[in-house]
């Protein structure tokens, strides 16, 4: 006699539903691709000589409008040569060139074919100011808000400064500050004489 | 009168107290007010440092207008929003709950519950063998005498009855 004897059932081997196994591996796919996407990002330098300039749009500090406007549009300036610098109050190598751009601005504006843009780089307000008085600027100027032109760019730190040609595409960029006047005159003459 | 004479006091008392309860108007909010919402926020330009321990001078002006903002009346969620607008939300510590920010908190649940999934399917898997009422369906009998397993049984079991038989 036995405790219980009943008939051994066929084990049925119970895995993974097929879909869920599809669901898985799609989600871990996808996933790895949304990383490689950030580091391939994070990795990149910062836009090239001959690429097309991002466009964006510069809301101007009061008293820094651009032909009194308060927005910048930079797909708007096209058939002019832009020179766009990244600065902020906080960053002392941006005091080295600051005297400088403002000197050469001077010197192109009554042409009217060259524009000064001065993007303020994640900084506080009553410091740019103080900034922009401090060093007598008087080219257009604005925050980069939610740091949407910075990252178009993908600037690695200020300052950088970007020079566009008349047909939006970019010619020369500045790592760090500049070293003289001369050294942003020759650049934007050289697209002058284009 | 007499009425009078009585109910001065008491209102004396109910005013000491009122005025007791009142709290001095302090228009410049404190350091902790500050670090407060500074340590809820990521300096924007330093490497994943906390805005209320971050050394830089540029720290230092973003304390400073948060102190200014809060001076001003504004509330917390005013002045992170600012930062935001100003920033971007890469200055929030903990990210706003839009599109693929979302991975950020489903992310880890989901994989804990499939975690979690597949540890009991693992842990109920050696029970499968089992009977319904928890008996071991290979029964033995009462004389000790090791019945041959059924037909369609696994054969580690078979293999393992025929190594005990040869035990005994």
């Amino acid at each position: 006699m036995t405790q219980s004897n009943p008939e051994i059932a066929p084990q049925k081997k119970r895995g993974v539903p097929l879909w869920v196994q599809v669901l898985v591996w799609a989600g871990l796919i996808g996933l790895l691709g949304l990383v490689a996407l950030g580091l391939n990002r994070s990795q990149q330098g910062t836009v090239q000589v001959g690429d097309k300039a991002p466009d964006f749009t510069l809301a101007t500090f009061s008293n820094y409008e651009y032909n009194g406007a308060s927005q910048v549009k930079l797909s708007e300036l096209k058939g002019k040569i832009v020179v766009i610098n990244f600065w902020a109050s906080w960053c002392k190598p941006c005091e080295q060139e600051a005297a400088e751009l403002e000197e050469a601005w001077r010197a192109y504006q009554p042409e009217g074919d060259v524009v000064f843009l001065g993007v303020d780089y994640v900084d506080t307000e009553p410091e740019a100011r103080g900034y922009l008085e401090k060093f007598s600027i008087t080219y257009p100027n604005g925050a980069d808000l939610g740091t949407r032109i910075s990252q178009a760019f993908r600037i690695k730190g200020v300052p950088e400064t970007y020079f566009i040609d008349r047909d939006g595409m970019i010619q020369y960029i500045q790592v760090g500050p500049f070293q003289s006047l001369d050294q942003i005159q020759s650049v934007v003459d050289s697209l002058k004489a284009k | 009168m007499k009425k009078l004479i009585w109910f001065t006091p008491i209102m004396l008392v109910f005013a000491a107290l009122w005025v007791g309860t009142a709290f001095a108007q302090d228009p410049t909010p404190s350091d902790d007010d500050v670090n407060r919402i500074a340590k809820q926020l990521f300096c924007p330009v330093c490497e994943n440092t906390p805005l209320d321990v971050c050394p830089t001078q540029a720290c230092a002006q973003w304390r400073a207008l948060i102190r200014e903002k809060l001076a001003a009346g504004w509330t917390e969620e005013q002045i992170k929003q600012y930062f935001v607008d100003q920033y971007g939300a890469r200055v929030l510590s903990e990210p706003p709950r839009t599109g693929l920010n979302w991975l950020v908190y489903l992310v880890p649940p989901v994989l804990f519950v499939v975690g979690v999934i597949i540890l009991v399917r693992t842990f109920r898997s050696p029970k499968e063998s089992k009977g319904g009422d928890g008996t071991d369906s290979i029964s033995t009998p009462t004389d000790g005498t090791p019945v041959q397993p059924a037909a369609g049984s696994d054969d580690y079991v078979a293999r393992l009855e025929e190594e005990l038989k040869k035990r005994n």
